[in-house]
């Protein structure tokens, strides 16, 4: 007896034919031939391809649920347009540099700069309050907690991020409007020499109170994505840079920071995107007014989502184009912010599959 | 002679010259009392402000004391590491203050109305002096259109994610993952203009002898809009955690591709993708801006999804904080207690099944 010879050698039969068709790991990118390719070897034992079965109706089928993604992100911009144009030419101003807000009159009178103006200036005042604090936590959580500490703040950061904004928008107008105003009246009194916070008054619902709900809505995003980010750092560079003699903050600037800024920045963009899209938390806290100010404390701003949640209810047929328009500004800002955050973060490959 | 002899002459290697000198706790705590002592005075002294102010202060002035006393015992370096270490708890404990404030809120002024009439009777002819109304029909709402969204959802969803993970390759595949990226971050609201615009105005005429007509099932397709990213997203990651020998062993036996996904691997994945859908589902029950746009929100209770106004329950809460009665605020509350309530039990049963899945990163 001694050696058997390797069967699989010699046995041509089931070879090619069967695995060509199916063998190949999910992640490792080995090409599929794909079925159409005529199966080869095997004479009579294994069935002939049948040219509609099972396999290309399945296949056929993921597809379709595939490509139903771009459907939908090209609907949403063909049916926007579709209804805003109507609306745009019954417009008498220009919709891009008018502040008012007048589109169910005889004469529509309407603009986005105003809205749009408050969209951005609450969204980027929010970031500025609420990036170094998530950065902070998150490498609190990744490189300062203790394990035991670390995670169950991180769940409860987690738990946060699904509260509905309409929680926060009822607490920003019921609980913190005190406060903030408070600190409206104290910041107009020693500091209204500083344009922001100028003005007579009343204080309170304002953009300042706008942006701090808004900060403390990206916030969890912001954290939870960012700590993924940190908790990545290749340990080897970490005890490297400790083990040149760096302090705990050097390493983390050396080593960490680097190695996270990328996703860092997709962070901060996704939660830009989220706040620039905020609605019922704005359309709660915000005064509602049609001006382009600087002015972040006094009663006032307005938002793109928050004036169409606000307005919709009396809106007529125009009046509905109008805001399906503004609608559609929105549409394109968000889309630009997302994809700029996306292509940041396909750049890194080591991020793709983490940061959400 | 080596490097290291040139480096050490002149230092007596003694333990106290190795170790470097720490700052002791005393001259810390010692910092803070004399910071926050300091900022009392200055603050209160001058009526600039009130304990507010005073702690801000006192935080600054410490922060200020802490670098430059440990400057002087151990060097800039280590005080700047200090410095950040203080900032970075700082920022921790900035966060948690409103945080925590909301929670508080929430259950302090969500239990007032916490009883059988809300959860059993709706807002129809409640007017503005009656204490009574609930939630009812907002809850019913809110069930059927999650409901009807989900069934829409999950299967495009998964059935996406799989071409992305076991069929998709080349240039569309990647254009599709992109816009599922892309998608994830589409607001609620705009996703709510395109149900009204495509649905409500241009589909529904044609059932409703011309006029447009409010639905639930208009909010379920504004919800499936913005849960199927986040399904197909986290489905194609738990499907790219399953280990191909198992998709190896079953072609082996012969087991065609389709049947392969539909017996060994979603099975395999299954509890991760539940994990997932359940996040998305928790995320579309807490949405209002759609369902104000498409589903217009009603008083009476509407069980049927295809015809008329519906509510839920974070329209109701939203419409209740825009109403004028004294009573309104309560029923808000609670309500909010309530989608909460439902929102962090399906997220905390989604944590809790990720946590027993046993594929994991």
């Amino acid at each position: 007896m001694g050696d058997n010879p390797p069967r699989s050698t010699n046995a041509i039969a089931g070879g090619p034919g069967v695995t060509g068709r199916h063998a190949r790991a999910a992640g490792t990118g080995v090409p599929s031939s794909g079925s159409q390719e005529p199966s080869f070897g095997g004479g009579g034992a294994l069935p002939r391809k049948a040219r509609f079965s099972m396999e290309t109706g399945f296949r056929s089928l993921s597809r379709a649920a595939g490509a139903m993604v771009l459907v939908i992100i090209v609907a949403i911009a063909v049916f926007l347009i579709s209804k805003a144009v109507p609306a745009l030419s019954a417009d008498t101003e220009n919709f891009l540099t008018f502040k008012q807000w007048f589109p169910n009159d005889a004469q529509p009178r309407f603009g986005i700069a105003a809205l749009a103006f408050g969209t951005v200036l609450s969204s980027v005042i929010a970031l500025i309050v609420a990036v170094p604090i998530a950065l902070g936590i998150a490498l609190f959580l990744s490189h300062y907690a203790p394990r035991q500490l670390a995670t169950p703040l991180g769940f409860v950061i987690d738990l946060l991020a699904a509260v509905p904004s309409v929680v926060f928008g009822l607490w920003g107008r019921d609980v913190f409007l005190g406060p903030v105003r408070d600190f409206s009246v104290w910041l107009n009194k020693y500091f209204s020499w500083i344009p922001l916070f100028g003005g007579d008054g009343p204080f309170g619902r304002s953009i300042l109170l706008g942006s701090l709900v808004l900060a403390i809505m990206v916030l969890p995003i912001i954290t939870s994505l960012s700590r993924e980010v940190f908790q990545q750092t290749p340990g080897m560079n970490e005890e490297a840079a400790l083990a040149l003699g760096a302090t705990k903050w050097e390493m983390i600037r050396t080593a960490v920071w680097p190695y996270g800024k990328p996703g860092v920045i997709a962070a901060v963009m996704l939660g830009l995107g989220r706040a620039l899209g905020e609605t019922i938390a704005l359309a709660l806290t915000l005064g509602t007014v049609f001006t382009i100010s600087f002015n972040i404390i006094q009663n006032g701003g307005n938002s793109i989502a928050a004036n169409i949640a606000n307005t919709f209810g009396e809106a007529n047929a125009t009046g509905r184009g109008a805001l399906i328009a503004s609608g559609l500004v929105l549409f394109a800002i968000t889309l630009v912010v997302n994809m700029a955050a996306r292509a940041i973060i396909y750049r890194r490959r080591e991020f793709r599959d983490s940061a959400a | 002679m080596s490097l290291l002899d040139r480096q050490a002459q002149g230092v007596v290697m003694t333990p106290d010259h190795i170790r470097t000198r720490r700052l002791p706790i005393a001259v810390n705590i010692a910092v803070a009392v004399v910071a926050l002592g300091l900022s009392v005075a200055v603050v209160l002294g001058t009526g600039i402000g009130n304990w507010v102010l005073v702690v801000v202060v006192a935080g600054i002035l410490y922060l200020l004391g802490l670098f430059a006393a440990a400057t002087r015992v151990e060097g800039r370096r280590a005080a700047r590491d200090r410095t950040w270490k203080a900032l970075i708890y700082a920022a921790c404990v900035l966060a948690i203050l409103p945080l925590a404030s909301v929670v508080w809120t929430l259950v302090s002024k969500g239990v007032s109305r916490l009883d059988a009439n809300f959860f059993g009777t709706s807002m129809n002819n409640i007017g503005a002096r009656d204490p009574n109304g609930g939630a009812y029909h907002a809850i019913i709402g809110t069930l059927e259109q999650v409901g009807i969204a989900t069934l829409m959802a999950v299967p495009l969803g998964v059935l996406g994610a799989i071409y992305l993970v076991e069929y998709g390759r080349g240039k569309f595949a990647l254009t599709v993952r992109f816009f599922v990226d892309v998608m994830t971050g589409i607001p609620s609201i705009v996703a709510g203009l395109f149900i009204l615009a495509f649905w409500v105005l241009i589909v529904s005429p044609w059932f409703n002898d011309g006029q447009p007509r409010f639905s639930g099932f208009a909010a379920s397709l504004a919800l499936t809009v913005l849960m199927l990213p986040t399904i197909v997203r986290s489905t194609e990651e738990m499907l790219r955690l399953v280990p191909s020998p198992l998709r190896e062993g079953a072609y082996a036996l012969g087991v065609p591709q389709w049947k392969t996904i539909v017996r060994v691997v979603l099975p395999t994945a299954l509890p991760g993708i539940v994990t997932g859908i359940m996040l998305a589902v928790a995320r579309a029950a807490g949405e209002t801006a759609p369902v104000l746009l498409v589903a217009g929100g009603a008083a009476a209770i509407n069980f049927d999804p295809f015809a008329g106004n519906q509510s839920s329950l974070a329209l109701f809460v939203y419409q209740q904080a825009g109403d004028a009665s004294r009573y309104a605020p309560a029923r808000a509350w609670t309500a909010a207690l309530t989608l909460v309530a439902i929102v962090l039990i399906l997220t905390i049963a989604a944590k809790l099944l990720a946590r027993r899945n046993s594929l994991s990163r």
